[in-house]
């Protein structure tokens, strides 16, 4: 390598005579020459970190340091929201109705029902109003590749069911949104409206819905959720709770290895560590 | 015919014996009317050792009378030839009404055709499933152009009488081909004329055999002294073999027809015979009749397809594939059984998802090949395409490689063969010539013995020996035959340049070395011939005299037993000896006078095979010591005698002298003393193989022969035992015969060599390494690796063979791995979405993933550094690590797969908590997941890398951004299904929070883990990467000086001052490091399900049986 380098410098000066662009050009040369040599002969330069007890130290300290604070603000932001569910299937269901089942299915019996909802705590707008499902499988294969995108983009395109079995037509009409789609997830939320106003605690709200959709024959739980939303998103207490554990684990490994460190250090590079360099034993 | 000597083109005056002009050879030599005192005591000189042996005693036997027909054939030759007569070919000479079926020239060497590409390419490629198929394509389009280049070559044949110019590929069976000098022959030619008045041509094969001198082809006595234009009009036929690829083999008969000569059937031989693809040189013209044509002349049959060679890494990344596979197979089983349970079950509830209650049966069949399709992914497609890039570059690393570029002979290391990079990291056992590999192998005329007077002791130069120059002047009888001797028996051709001058091509280094000696002492040679069995024989005919002398040369051992009985060898067999010990190579010279009473002289000369300590070559033995110190273990397998192989292998550092070493030595002429010598040395070894004493066994090949035949077994024991062996006076299919043996036990070999003697041991092994020295490029053509001098092997295994196999180890295992975390994911989704098999990613984001997202970073291995050159070099037992196998076996496989499964179960929990409730909408909660793949898989290549370039920061992190911009740019088109997803999720704090929440959770019990291995379970790479790198920040050149004067200082003292004795000592504390890594312990594992049934031995790896 260091031949290579000599000699296409040697070229390069004899270039130097004739213009100044021609040694520029030259030592471009040298120095692509160099890197290709380089890379030819597998010496490109390289850093070699490892893993001293120092840097590992750090590292995890300085992980536990960012990830304490984010977990605190956002349980914080989780526990900013407020958030009301109700659960109606099963009070929307007459007393009287002994099968939950017929009684849904049939069509002839008006499903109307009220629920009185409790503001528990000072809500501000806007609130988001959303339909809840439980131990539903709307991400089931036969569900989700059940929809058609250009349908729902564009109004006109109001014929184009394709991919949208079983729920493409409806007396040799197109059903407009076709297909089962949907969200994801057993359990999934479905935005219904916005409140733009302010609730106070204490304050009553009554909802009148239609209690249509037959979730009985699945267990299905159906609920009504109104929610406040932070920076973060809704009520969701899970990345907080486990960024502080991390970040906690973070600083008991730190505080581990720091320990193992000053209780059994163990010198850098010793070669006496070389198993071929031990004396054999038991022989 | 072609060891009757003839006089090339100037007859009389070409034989120039200033000194003596009594000797005066000319062609017509006697014809043996059958086997005659000469002919049996060659065919009897080697009591057939084995069937090639026996072979080639057959061949000298035709080949010295050449009237005589075949020898009288053994049982199963006879047989063998039953067997072709029912398949033989009918050739007519020049006819077109008996023109036949047979192919026409065409050549084809593309591996498809149209029609089988598909099928054949999909079978081949079974394995893994590929896209190199465009490479394979392209690769056998360009070979089909120059196929056509070649087929589409214009020349001459005879046709209805007249030379009509057609293409090469229009040859037909039968024809007669003109050929000029210097051109290619088209297809395979009986020989019918030349330009040369004596019949012969010239012809150099080295495409077809490697060999690069020139060899002579006659024409079969019918066809002798024909015209010009009676060529055009010769008839005959000829009876010749089915095609087939023995290039050395052609046993026919040509018949020719009224009115040309007589009725005899005359045979023919290779002699006889110019080969495609070989070239005519020195010859004005020849031409021949077309036997074989198209992809059925020898040179197509013996093209094949060669095997190719497998690396013990791509069998076991075979056979992690397989287990892969059936994990595959099963998941699918289970998964599928469960999606039909639950669907039967569940399913019918869940109204919404509109299963019909009367479905045709094969909807059972529905889900389990949802399954299939989803666990597809497992295996991954790119490891193939990736492996094929990186083994090229490794390659390429060789080829470029400044250190490795003979500035002696400028050439560079090459490697033929780039699939096999990691085997040299693997290497077991070095199979080593002598000659030439660890000697230099200059050929120089030293001493000689003639008539019991020895020349050439003082100054050790014969041919500056005042005595035989006097000699040689005065006419001294046995001196000057002793030089008539030295000229004429050999296959050295001579070539006359036009100034007159005459050069030599000589075959191999010990003939031209005698030709020039002889033609420096004024015995100048202008014709030649040859064998080489360790004895060649020439009958030449005085004309002067009229006397019939055979001249014979040899090894000692097998012309002395052919020494009249009376006469004193005493003195020849003590200058042998004396000879041998001082390292020389020698050769002993006899001539015999026909018919005439039993007198016989006795001449030896010996030469000096340049391996005293001066002329050894230059790192040799250190070479030797740092690949020992490794682990590997070395076999000399030389030609030479014991004495010059031991002394030889003194010099070379190969074995030590009493009292550190001990030498057993296994001989015997008969199968009980060989056996009882062999159970003696096995004995041995077994009681001392605790002691710290470095135990060798010698073999010759007399006993080698017996032992294979009868005793491989304990033979087997013992190669196991022994770390070093000698074997001596072995011929190349013996040296074969070693290789194939302790393959069988399933060592990796490395042949290396430079000789065509080394070329069968070359090939047979694991890896073959050629020398490309001065005894020709036959053994470096033939090897996967060339090199230009033996002390760069150490660097091409420790250096190259070391890296690749540990970047390979990491790639593949890396392959693997991020092809199940997204297969993990996809089924762990499955058991939220009713295990219906749907597909959690969608096909682009999949296809992506695997062919850039992922691959691109990883293939920057390829400049990953563990440990310096230097380091691996002050410190060769690291080796170890990849001979036996540590980086790539099935335990640390099953790391990686433990691995994949946290990080899936990681990603799999974190994005769907939170991404919960109103965000878990399924596009956007597979981007989450994806995304979080892309980071954790750009945290594991960085922490799995050991030194970092710009090159590969550049690819881990370039292509995290480029995951962001190709994702960015696909939620633009309105059309895709992620249309504004990426946009959404990137305005999201819990986007960035959650990915940020995934790769901690992902790695830090990666690196918590690591560290505490690395610190408190050092490996020895550990132990010595933090050595390297305590001792200062990086080495730069400034102070590499001092660097390595500290070296010396505080690190080489342990290595060196520890005596490194028996494998033992050395090997055992590594093995207890994890004996599940070794290589031997996969045979219980449970992943040995491809393994061959007969690869496995009941041998324990030597280390193991201390």
């Amino acid at each position: 390598m260091d031949d290579h380098a000599a000699g296409s410098s040697a070229g390069g000066s004899g270039d130097s005579g004739a213009s100044r662009e021609a040694l520029q050009e030259a030592q471009l040369k040298l120095v692509l020459m160099q890197t290709d040599s380089k890379f030819t002969q597998q010496e490109l330069p390289a850093c070699k970190p490892i893993l001293t007890p120092k840097w590992v130290i750090t590292v995890f300290v300085i992980v536990g340091v960012i990830f304490v604070p984010i977990g605190i603000a956002s349980l914080r932001a989780s526990q900013q929201v407020v958030e009301i569910v109700d659960r109606y299937d099963d009070a929307c269901v007459p007393a009287n109705a002994t099968d939950k089942l017929s009684y849904i299915q049939n069509s002839s019996i008006p499903k109307t029902c009220t629920r009185t909802l409790m503001v528990t705590k000072d809500m501000k707008q806007p609130i988001f109003v959303y339909y809840q499902l439980d131990n539903f499988y709307q991400n089931h294969r036969r569900y989700v590749k059940s929809r058609n995108d250009v349908q729902l983009r564009d109004a006109s395109k109001a014929n184009d069911t394709a991919n949208c079995d079983p729920e493409a037509t409806a007396n040799g009409q197109p059903i407009v949104p076709c297909g089962l789609i949907a969200w994801t997830l057993p359990t999934f939320r479905k935005l219904y409206g916005r409140i733009h106003v302010d609730l106070k605690a204490n304050d009553t709200i009554t909802v009148q819905l239609e209690n249509n959709y037959n979730t009985y024959s699945f267990g299905g739980k159906k609920k009504l959720v109104l929610s406040t939303a932070t920076w973060l998103g809704g009520k969701n207490d899970f990345l907080g709770f486990a960024y502080l554990s991390v970040g906690g684990l973070c600083f008991f490994l730190a505080f581990a290895f720091t320990l193992l460190y000053l209780i059994k250090p163990r010198k850098q590079g010793d070669n006496n560590y070389l198993s071929w360099n031990r004396t054999p034993t038991g022989r | 015919m072609a060891h009757v000597t003839r006089l090339a083109r100037s007859a009389p005056s070409s034989l120039l014996c200033t000194v003596s002009a009594s000797l005066c050879l000319t062609g017509h030599i006697a014809r043996f009317s059958g086997p005659g005192p000469l002919l049996r005591e060659t065919a009897d000189e080697s009591p057939a050792r084995s069937y090639g042996e026996l072979d080639a005693a057959a061949e000298i036997w035709r080949r010295t009378a050449v009237l005589v027909l075949r020898p009288s054939p053994s049982p199963s030759r006879l047989q063998f030839f039953a067997k072709l007569k029912a398949m033989k070919r009918f050739v007519y000479i020049n006819d077109e009404s008996y023109q036949n079926d047979y192919c026409d020239n065409r050549i084809s060497n593309t591996k498809y055709t149209l029609w089988n590409f598909l099928p054949k390419n999909l079978w081949e490629q079974f394995r893994f499933v590929t896209l190199s198929a465009t490479k394979e394509a392209w690769d056998d389009y360009n070979r089909y152009i120059s196929d056509r280049q070649a087929n589409e070559k214009e020349l001459w044949i005879v046709k209805n009488g007249s030379r009509k110019h057609i293409q090469a590929q229009d040859i037909q069976v039968g024809n007669i081909v003109w050929i000029r000098e210097n051109e290619e022959v088209p297809c395979d030619l009986v020989l019918l004329g030349t330009s040369e008045p004596q019949g012969v041509c010239h012809v150099e094969t080295a495409a077809l055999d490697g060999e690069t001198d020139l060899k002579t082809r006659v024409i079969p006595p019918p066809c002798v002294g024909l015209e010009f234009d009676q060529l055009h009009k010769l008839k005959g036929v000829i009876e010749c073999p089915v095609p087939d690829k023995d290039i050395r083999r052609f046993d026919a008969n040509i018949h020719l027809f009224p009115p040309f000569i007589d009725n005899d059937i005359c045979p023919l031989s290779i002699n006889n015979t110019l080969l495609q693809s070989c070239y005519l040189r020195n010859t004005e013209w020849a031409c021949g009749v077309a036997v074989y044509t198209g992809n059925e002349t020898k040179l197509g049959m013996s093209r094949g397809v060669p095997e190719p060679k497998l690396t013990a890494m791509d069998a076991m990344i075979d056979k992690l594939t397989g287990a892969i596979f059936l994990f595959q197979l099963s998941l699918v089983v289970v998964l599928g059984s469960a999606g039909n349970i639950w669907k039967d079950s569940e399913a019918r509830k869940q109204w919404y998802v509109k299963y019909d209650d009367d479905e045709p049966w094969y909807q059972i069949l529905v889900i389990p090949l949802r399954f299939e399709l989803l666990c597809s992914i497992m295996i991954p497609i790119s490891i193939k395409v990736s492996l094929d890039f990186v083994k090229s570059l490794y390659a390429k690393f060789i080829d470029w490689d400044e250190e490795m570029f003979d500035l002696e002979n400028d050439t560079p290391a090459h490697a033929a063969n780039t699939a096999i990079s990691e085997d040299l990291g693997q290497v077991e056992y070095v199979l080593t010539d002598k000659t030439g590999t660890l000697t230099e192998n200059k050929m120089i005329f030293r001493r000689c013995c003639i008539g019991g007077t020895s020349y050439g002791n003082e100054c050790g130069d014969a041919l500056k020996d005042v005595e035989l120059l006097n000699a040689i002047a005065n006419g001294s009888p046995h001196v000057i035959k002793f030089l008539t001797v030295m000229t004429l028996c050999n296959t050295v051709i001579p070539i006359k340049s036009p100034n007159g001058s005459i050069s030599y091509k000589a075959q191999s280094q010990d003939e031209d070395a005698l030709v020039n000696a002889a033609a420096n002492l004024h015995m100048v040679l202008v014709s030649k011939n040859g064998n080489i069995a360790g004895r060649m024989s020439v009958v030449v005919l005085d004309c002067q005299s009229g006397k019939i002398l055979l001249l014979s040369k040899g090894a000692d051992e097998a012309v002395l037993p052919c020494a009249y009985s009376g006469q004193q060898t005493k003195t020849f067999v003590d200058a042998v000896d004396k000879y041998a010990q001082l390292g020389l190579r020698t050769l002993c010279l006899a001539w015999r006078e026909l018919e005439s009473e039993e007198y016989a002289e006795w001449s030896r000369l010996f030469k000096e095979a340049n391996s005293a300590l001066t002329d050894r070559e230059v790192g040799v033995p250190e070479t030797i010591e740092i690949l020992r110190q490794s682990g590997i273990n070395f076999w000399m397998l030389t030609g030479d005698k014991q004495s010059t192989a031991i002394q030889i292998a003194l010099l070379c550092n190969l074995i030590s002298s009493e009292p550190k070493g001990q030498l057993l030595y296994i001989n015997g002429r008969t199968e009980d003393e060989v056996a009882r010598s062999l159970e003696r040395v096995i004995l041995t070894m077994r009681i001392t193989s605790s002691e710290p004493k470095e135990l060798a066994f010698v073999v010759d090949g007399w006993a080698l022969e017996i032992i294979l035949t009868h005793y491989s077994e304990a033979f087997t024991e013992l190669a196991v035992l022994s770390k070093t062996a000698l074997c001596c006076r072995v011929t190349p299919s013996q040296k074969a015969q070693l290789v194939k043996l302790l393959k069988s036990c399933d060592y990796r070999t490395l042949a290396i060599g430079d000789g065509g003697n080394d070329v069968r041991m070359i090939q047979q092994a694991h890896i073959g390494v050629g020398i490309s020295g001065r005894e020709g490029l036959q053994a470096a053509r033939a090897a996967d690796y060339s090199i230009g001098k033996f002390r760069f092997l150490k660097r091409l295994i420790l250096v190259h063979g070391r890296y690749s196999y540990n970047r390979t180890a990491f790639l593949s295992q890396y392959s693997f791995y991020k092809s199940l975390l997204i297969c993990f994911i996809q089924i762990f989704f499955s058991f939220l979405s009713g295990i219906a098999g749907t597909s959690l990613f969608n096909s682009v984001s999949l296809m992506a993933y695997n062919v850039f997202y992922t691959s691109i970073p990883v293939l920057t291995t390829v400049l990953d550094k563990d440990l310096s050159e230097k380091t691996v070099m002050q410190n060769p037992e690291i080796l170890l690590y990849c001979q036996a196998g540590r980086l790539l076996n099935p335990s640390t496989f099953a790391g990686w797969f433990g691995r994949s499964l946290y990080h899936a179960i990681v990603i799999f929990l974190i994005t769907i908590h939170a991404y919960s409730n109103e965000r878990s909408e399924m596009e956007e909660l597979s981007m989450v997941a994806l995304s979080g793949s892309i980071w954790l898989q750009a945290f594991v290549v960085t922490l799995e890398m050991n030194s970092f370039t710009f090159v590969q920061l550049l690819a881990i992190w370039g292509n995290c951004i480029a995951f962001y911009a190709i994702n960015f740019f696909i939620s633009s088109i309105p059309s895709s299904g992620m249309y504004t997803i990426m946009f959404r999720l990137c305005k999201q704090p819990a986007y960035w929070i959650t990915l940020l929440l995934i790769s901690g959770v992902g790695m830090g019990p990666v690196l918590a883990l690591k560290y505490f291995r690395y610190t408190y379970r050092p490996s020895a790479i550990n132990v010595l990467q933090k050595a390297e790198r305590s001792r200062g920040p990086m080495y730069s050149l400034v102070n590499l000086e001092s660097q390595l004067r500290s070296d010396k200082d505080t690190m080489m003292v342990p290595v060196a001052t520890t005596p490194v004795k028996g494998k033992s000592s050395v090997y055992e504390p590594l093995l207890s490091d994890s004996p599940m890594a070794s290589r031997r312990s996969l045979g219980s594992s449970s992943f040995d399900i491809f393994q061959p049934a007969h690869s496995r031995t009941s041998y324990p790896r030597n280390i193991k049986a201390n």
